[in-house]
């Protein structure tokens, strides 16, 4: 009776001994990887704006204080988008017929909002509130990047919860001092180790509660 | 999060039933979510900031507006919290008289009802479509032949109204049109004969009053109540007696059960100071002894007798002025129903309005509405919904609800309130006095300027302006128009009729006002329908409630059905036996089986009111019964009324608690002590979050569990699957019952149940995921977003107060309409489907106290933090606080000889506890029972 | 080995070639009987109820099955640690019996090891559908989330997760590797080419040289040791789900054994109820013979026994503790609602085996038989008993609810059986039921004369 399988059947059976855990391993390593791929994140990928508003050109170039325009950042858990009034207090004056303005200068006119797409959009469960953060020396730029340098809005950062967890499980690493939080070229100084627990102390931070759920999950 | 943002996008939303067809076409999808459900990309979120941003409002906090809720006409002032607008919590205002801060069910409800999707929307003509204009116009045109013949046959229906701007109003109507008439009709009909200061009472006598739970200034009373029992500084004595359980009956030192023939018979007793009854002397020498320092409280439904002789004993025992005042009395020229009635009948009346209220459903049926309204050329009526009135009257005005719209309200003690908007009309309805200025042809015709203008010419003070803004500020006008506590002359003493004979067969019919739906006016709220009815703690139902002995009498099982058989007119209800109920009594409550309510209400439970006539509005003698064989399912949320030597209420008397204080709450088996333990016992260091549940202040009227529904957006799941013990009440109140064996008259004890956020909670270790931990300040957190839902932490908690989405509640019949949306709470998360929920101490209000005390850099204060159920309670019986302050109310609590902790032995550390029940009960009849 | 049986393990008169060809007709002789066809409609219809139920359960969430608040636990846990008991026997026959050198397990080790496997994968499906949430089951796993979580290690489930696909694996491995000479077997006797192919692959390149038995021996020895701790291991963790709690009734030191031992129990009863049948279908009863299927009723005696143990302590222990919630418990057990439950479990589990104690019972195949159902069924509603009843009833008399499984409960627990039923079918369809290596093996022993 003639032979079933020819010699190379036994390279093949090895072959697949070997092959096999690696797909396997590499499925999942593909799909760690995916997960956290700039593509599902959206991290580094501009945003479409239904007025390509560009920070370079505002925080950048002019120098405008973030706060200016972010107005709830220091008193609420949302920072707060510009109503188009603001828009329109400098916009009344300078580049008032740019055809790129046209949808500002309708929602002045009609009173129809814009509608901005969120870039920092986190989950419905997570509770984040910019008061705080700021209030205890993290900087705008910790999170948001250096918008300075930003002509359409992108995230810099995953966002993802293991991120978060990075400093609130270990926040002298990222504090910085009061007048230096809406610094978009702030650099940590050398020392930065022992100037966060200098300011964890002068802030009052609750070290201990940083690890609850329930400080951002409700 | 930002609030802008708050609604879980494309949450999978099944309705409750699913076609074979539509099943099969979302197979598919399903086994799709089910693979790849917690990894999709999240969609684009857009933020819509203000084009011109009103200043006050900065977005992500919420602002607080003063107003006012009326019951029978009274207000009782409310803070309500918005959030860009949108109204979102109802609490009391704490300078109000009123509310003292605190709510009542109906106050917390208020909210659903204001943003249910079922009211009306659209002016009906004939059952059209039609606009406002057209309801002016049409009020133009017979405008001019009132004009010739001054009104004749114009007539007027309104509810109870103490709103000074609408009276005035109405007096300028009846002026202008001098043959017009008002006639006015509430089927409450409460109008208290007095104000009493029970917390300067040393001794009260109720008969047969429900004064803490219902009524204009229950929860004033409730408070002052609790207040004047505190074992250890002054504690009261209580009795009551009355032929039907009321919540003040449970907190009776001694409740004495009573036929109303035997009630008289004790009354008449009393004032004679002795008597056959065997507990008439006792009381009476007791009365005499607290002279001045007691009250006597009649209930208000029952018949005018008995309350005289209840203001005789007040009056003989010095107690007016001291502890019993008398309320403003409205100077009012309104006629009763009655008298429309007969007009109609003879065709008198050609236009009728009626200003809210739905008559058609609850008016005597004597009245006979129904056949009326039809036969006058022109009516008009104003409503939250098109109910079977707006459905009966030619003309339907959708009329704008309190928290939309402009008015004024007087409290019982007088106190005015002019009550703001808090929110455009979400369904475009227009207020009584934007009609009644139409009605009058004069302007300004928006309720602000008719509001304001009515105060300005009122008040011509220079600085009106000011006056004005405080007034909106505080919620609670300075000025005062009317003087209050006017003492009516004393009627002259009348002698109880000796009790008719009664007739074997004949039962005695109690109608009364529903704890869950009031008088029907909230039948559509599904809140309140799901909402634990105190005493039975049934759901989605009413029922004729009877005692054991009477259910033997005629052999009527739990559930039976019968046919109710009064002065004539008949009505199928299932019984209910009910401990505590006189023997020949029956019960029941109105507010059900209404026709037009919309799809919540519709159909649920039987209408009482079809029993009720002009001459016997809360019931009399003459009921018969005859059994149907037909059995109703009742569905109820405590099956189990015994406390099968659990401890779990520890009951002793004040003698008792003077001798030796720890007795009562002392186990039977103690607790481990802390060391007990192979572990290190966690230190926490920055707070220590405990609450303390005072049994000796609660009156179990649930106005907890509905304000924890309100702020914590807690879905309603309905009838069937609260049948299946599916409720999702994160806060319930346990009902117990002492004396096992017998249930004529037993103690009965209330005891709320929130989580009890225990140190060694035996959830916690059991939970493969880690979704429910323990957080540095002692909070047992439950984190929806990564529970799996194995509910193993559910089976491993002694107390039963985790609570899981068996099914995508959210998406069922009354949660899918956006106008519910806009009502959550943006700070809490709304529950999908298979997650396991609990009672959070209302986490969301301490980390905002915290981040703004930590921004301030300041120490959180005492009672800065208050959760939901303990803001809202009337009584004062939750308190909560910071176990690591010693100074903090909720610590001196827990070092109270009455404090303990439920199940405390099994080790589980609660952070909730309980201060024991003490009873005040009076030594001569302490061995006495009924 | 014992020399006073009466019942030879095997039936004198075969030699090698004879076991063979009658082992290995079954598959590839034998044609497609009316029986089989039939028996494997009715399973492959179960099977599609199974499906459609898991649908509806995705679609809906598990509010479609009885559960409530206090019984957040029913059908699914039940059906979960029967199946997963019924997986025991096998792998006690096949490991365990091994090391033992019980050579009358050689004629039923194979498919006993089949029937572990198809019950551990329906028992391992149901706490899956059992989740709220299913879709994310993965997080009892610990891997490197974007989360920076892990499981909570001190939750039996998780325990679970790692005994029980570690028990999959091993049995799967050890199963297969027995059938690596009978593959080769199939492939040289089978003359149709895909077949060859199939069993060829299957048997990968055996040749039954020296070196290849010597090694298999090796091997199938090591995975022997491998499975037998397994066989306590398991369902001793599966019992902990229950042990480590506080609810009255489930908080108990004798779980463990008293679960192992009831794992066996039931095992050898589904032994039965499959041996039974079989040996008459397929002309078998030379190989499975009498002997085999006494000493299987006297397993089920013993291990019967055991359970016994195992409620009688409960019951004193609960007495004994003079906690109030126990003795309620107990009380309420015997004589509350789900008395029926508890009245059917203690007659099937310890009234029914009493008549193991017979010979002449214990070599009746057909009082075996329905003995071997009693006791599946009786296993079945012990758990259901342990459950529920310690549930419904357990702290606050306020929480206190009832259970009732629903239509989707029952379609679903009665869909894993047709799973079962059809990987079954199949399995006796496509492969040798009987080892015919070993068969050999013992055939050849035989007709050594005894030392």
């Amino acid at each position: 009776m003639a032979q079933l399988f020819r010699r190379r059947a036994n390279a093949l059976a090895r072959l697949a001994l070997i092959a096999l855990p690696l797909f396997v391993a590499g499925t999942a390593v593909t799909l760690f990887a995916f997960a956290r791929s700039g593509f599902w994140t959206r991290v580094d990928s501009p945003i479409e704006q239904p007025v390509p508003f560009s920070h370079q050109h505002h925080v950048g170039g002019l120098g405008i204080d973030c706060r200016y325009c972010h107005t709830g950042v220091e008193q609420s858990s949302f920072a707060g988008l510009p109503p188009t009034e603001t828009c329109m207090t400098c916009h009344s004056q300078v580049w008032k017929d740019a055809p790129v303005l046209r949808p500002v200068r309708d929602s002045w006119q009609t009173g129809a909002p814009l509608k901005w797409t969120r870039v920092h959009d986190l989950p419905d469960y997570v509770y984040f509130n910019h008061s705080i953060h700021v209030a205890k020396g993290v900087g705008c730029a910790t999170c948001h990047g250096q918008v300075n340098e930003m002509p359409l809005t992108w995230k810099t950062k995953q966002l993802s919860m293991r991120w978060c967890l990075d400093c609130h499980r270990a926040p002298a690493k990222f504090l910085r001092p009061a007048d230096t939080i809406v610094d978009m070229n702030y650099h940590a100084p050398r020392n930065q180790l022992a100037l966060g627990q200098r300011l964890l102390r002068e802030n009052h931070v609750n070290t201990a509660g940083l690890e609850d759920c329930y400080t951002c999950h409700r | 999060m930002s609030p802008l943002t708050e609604f879980p996008l494309g949450a999978a939303e099944w309705p409750e039933e699913v076609s074979r067809r539509h099943f099969l076409k979302l197979m598919g999808a399903s086994l799709a979510l089910a693979s790849t459900g917690a990894c999709t990309r999240n969609p684009p979120e857009h933020i819509v900031p203000y084009v011109k941003q009103p200043e006050e409002i900065v977005p992500g906090k919420p602002l607080f507006f003063a107003s006012a809720l009326a019951l029978g006409g009274y207000a009782r002032g409310i803070l309500v919290e918005t959030h860009e607008g949108r109204p979102t919590k109802i609490e009391g205002n704490p300078q109000h008289p009123a509310s003292l801060g605190a709510t009542d069910v109906f106050m917390q409800a208020e909210l659903l009802t204001l943003y249910d999707p079922e009211r009306s929307q659209a002016v009906m003509n004939r059952g059209q479509p039609s606009t406002w204009d057209a309801v002016v116009g049409e009020l133009a045109v017979a405008a001019q032949l009132w004009k010739t013949n001054g009104g004749a046959g114009l007539r007027l229906l309104t509810r109870n109204e103490t709103s000074p701007t609408l009276l005035d109003q109405i007096s300028r109507f009846l002026a202008k049109y001098p043959a017009a008439k008002w006639h006015q009709f509430d089927p409450l009909g409460l109008a208290p004969a007095a104000l009493y200061h029970f917390e300067k009472a040393e001794l009260i006598l109720s008969l047969g009053a429900d004064f803490v739970s219902l009524g204009p200034a229950s929860i004033r009373y409730a408070r002052d109540f609790a207040r004047s029992r505190r074992p250890g500084e002054k504690m009261s004595r209580l009795y009551v007696a009355e032929s039907t359980p009321t919540l003040t009956g449970t907190m009776a030192d001694h409740r004495i059960r009573l036929r109303p023939a035997e009630l008289e018979q004790f009354v008449r007793d009393l004032i004679a100071g002795g008597g056959p009854s065997k507990f008439a002397p006792a009381i009476a020498r007791d009365l005499r002894a607290h002279a001045e320092r007691c009250v006597v409280v009649a209930d208000e439904f029952a018949s005018a007798a008995l309350q005289t002789s209840a203001r005789q004993l007040n009056e003989s025992l010095g107690n007016v002025g001291a502890t019993v005042d008398y309320p403003i009395a409205l100077a009012t020229s309104a006629r009763d129903l009655r008298e429309l009635v007969a007009e109609i009948n003879v065709g008198k009346v050609e236009t009728l309005l009626i200003l809210g209220g739905n008559p058609v459903y609850d008016a005597p049926a004597d009245c006979g509405l129904v056949e009326l309204l039809p036969k006058i050329r022109r009516t008009i009526h104003l409503g939250l919904y098109h109910d079977e009135t707006g459905a009966a009257c030619r003309w339907h005005v959708p009329e704008a609800h309190t928290l939309e719209s402009w008015s004024d309200a007087r409290a019982l003690d007088g106190t005015i309130t002019v009550t703001q908007p808090m929110i455009d009309p979400l369904f475009g309805g227009h207020s009584r006095h934007e009609l009644l200025s139409a009605l009058l042809e004069d302007s300004p015709t928006n309720g602000y300027e008719i509001v304001r203008g009515f105060w300005q010419q009122r008040l011509p003070v220079a600085n009106f302006e000011k006056v004005w803004r405080k007034a909106l500020h505080d919620g609670l006008a300075e000025f005062q128009v009317v003087t209050p506590n006017r003492a009516p002359a004393l009627p002259p003493p009348v002698s109880l009729p000796d009790a008719p004979p009664a007739a074997p067969d004949s039962l005695h019919l109690f109608i009364r006002p529903s704890r869950q739906l009031l008088d029907g006016r909230y039948a559509n709220n599904a809140w309140l329908q799901e909402f634990p009815e105190p005493l039975t703690k049934i759901v989605w139902d009413n029922a004729a409630m009877i005692s054991a002995a009477t259910a033997q009498r005629f052999h009527l099982g739990e559930g039976a059905v019968v046919n109710l058989k009064f002065r004539g007119r008949s009505l199928r209800a299932p019984v209910w036996i009910l401990p505590g109920q006189a023997d020949d009594c029956v019960t029941v409550h109105l507010g059900f089986g209404r026709t037009r309510a919309g799809s919540v209400g519709d159909g649920v439970g039987f209408n009482a009111s079809a029993l009720r006539t002009s001459d016997a509005f809360w019931g009399g003698p003459g009921l018969e019964i005859e059994k149907t064989g037909d059995t109703h399912p009742f569905v109820t949320t405590q099956h189990h009324w015994d406390m099968h030597e659990r401890e779990q209420v520890r009951v002793g008397t004040l003698a008792q608690f003077q001798q030796s204080p720890q007795e009562i709450a002392r186990p039977e088996e103690p607790p481990p002590r802390e060391d007990e333990t192979l572990y290190p016992n966690v230190p926490y260091r920055q707070h220590k979050w405990g609450m303390s549940i005072d049994l000796n202040a609660c009156i179990g009227c649930g106005t907890c569990t509905i304000a924890c529904q309100a702020e914590n957006n807690i879905p309603v799941v309905g009838k069937e699957q609260v049948a299946l013990n599916r409720e999702m009440h994160w806060i319930r109140i346990d009902r117990y019952y002492d004396r096992a064996d017998e249930l004529t008259n037993p103690r009965t004890y209330h005891q709320p149940v929130p989580c009890m956020h225990c140190e060694t909670a035996p959830c916690e270790l059991v939970c493969p995921v880690a979704a429910t931990v323990h957080s540095s300040e002692g909070l047992n957190q439950m984190v929806y977003n990564r529970c799996i839902g194995t509910r193993y932490c559910s089976n491993n908690c002694p107390y039963k107060v985790r609570r899981f989405n068996f099914l995508e509640w959210d998406a069922n019949q009354f949660e899918v309409p956006i106008t519910r949306k806009l009502m959550r709470n943006p700070n809490v998360s709304v529950r999908t489907r298979g997650v396991m929920e609990k009672c959070t101490y209302c986490v969301q209000r301490i980390n905002a106290v915290k981040i703004e005390t930590e921004k301030a850099d300041r120490a959180i204060r005492d009672g800065e933090i208050i959760p939901a159920c303990a803001q809202a309670c009337p009584a004062e019986a939750i308190v909560f606080g910071d176990l690591n302050d010693a100074g903090s109310a909720a610590a001196k609590l827990r070092r109270s000889p009455l404090n303990y902790g439920l199940l405390a032995e099994l080790n589980t550390r609660p952070r909730t506890t309980y201060l024991a029940r003490v009873r005040n009960p009076n030594p001569e009849l302490e061995d006495l029972t009924t | 080995m014992n020399t006073f049986v009466t019942e030879p393990v095997v039936q004198p008169g075969y030699d090698s070639a004879a076991v063979t060809k009658k082992i290995a007709d079954v598959v590839l002789a034998r044609p497609l009987h009316r029986g089989w066809i039939l028996g494997f409609a009715v399973a492959f219809v179960l099977l599609l109820l199974f499906n459609f139920c898991i649908g509806w359960l995705f679609l809906k969430g598990v509010g479609i099955w009885g559960l409530n608040i206090p019984v957040a636990w029913g059908f699914a846990i039940t059906n979960f640690v029967w199946w997963i008991g019924i997986g025991h026997a096998g792998t006690f026959i096949s490991a365990i019996l091994l090391l033992l050198h019980q050579d009358w397990r050689t004629s039923i080790n194979r498919f006993a090891e089949a029937m572990t496997l198809f019950a551990v994968a329906c028992a391992g499906i149901f706490p899956l559908l059992h989740l709220g949430r299913p879709w994310v089951f993965y997080w009892l796993l610990p891997y490197p989330d974007t989360m920076g979580m892990w499981p909570q290690w001190r939750s039996a489930l998780v325990w679970d997760v790692f005994a029980v696909s570690t028990y999959l694996l091993v049995s799967l491995m050890f199963w297969y590797v027995g059938l690596i000479p009978d593959a080769a077997t199939m492939r040289d006797r089978t003359t149709r080419r895909p077949l060859q192919l199939t069993y060829g692959i299957l048997a990968l390149g055996w040749r039954g040289s020296a070196r290849h038995w010597k090694r298999f021996h090796t091997l199938y020895l090591l995975l022997a040791g491998l499975a037998t701790p397994l066989v306590l291991s398991v369902h001793s963790v599966v019992s902990m789900d229950f042990a480590i709690a506080i609810v009255p009734g489930w908080h108990s030191t004798i779980f463990p054994p008293y679960f192992v031992a009831g794992a066996i129990f039931s095992g050898f009863a589904m032994v039965l109820t499959l041996a039974i049948p079989i040996r008459k279908f397929y002309h078998l009863e030379d190989f499975v013979t009498l002997r085999h299927l006494e000493n299987s009723a006297k397993v089920m005696l013993v291990t019967g026994l055991i359970v016994t143990q195992g409620y009688l302590s409960e019951a004193f222990m609960s007495w004994y503790s003079d906690d109030k919630f126990e003795i309620y418990m107990s009380l309420n057990r015997m004589f509350g609602p789900y008395a029926p439950a508890y009245w059917l479990l203690i007659f099937c589990n310890v009234v029914v085996p009493q008549a193991l104690w017979f010979k002449r019972i214990r070599t009746n195949p057909g009082w075996l038989f329905a003995i071997s159902l009693l006791v599946n069924v009786g296993m079945w509603v012990e758990r259901y008993v342990i459950v529920v009843t310690s549930l419904h009833r357990d702290f606050l008399p306020s929480a206190w609810g009832m259970f009732h499984g629903t239509r989707w409960d029952w379609m679903t627990f009665i869909g894993s059986m047709g799973l079962f039923s059809t990987l079954f079918f199949l399995f006796l369809r496509v492969l040798p039921a009987i080892s015919m290596s070993e068969m050999r093996d013992l055939v050849h022993k035989k007709k050594e004369p005894a030392r």
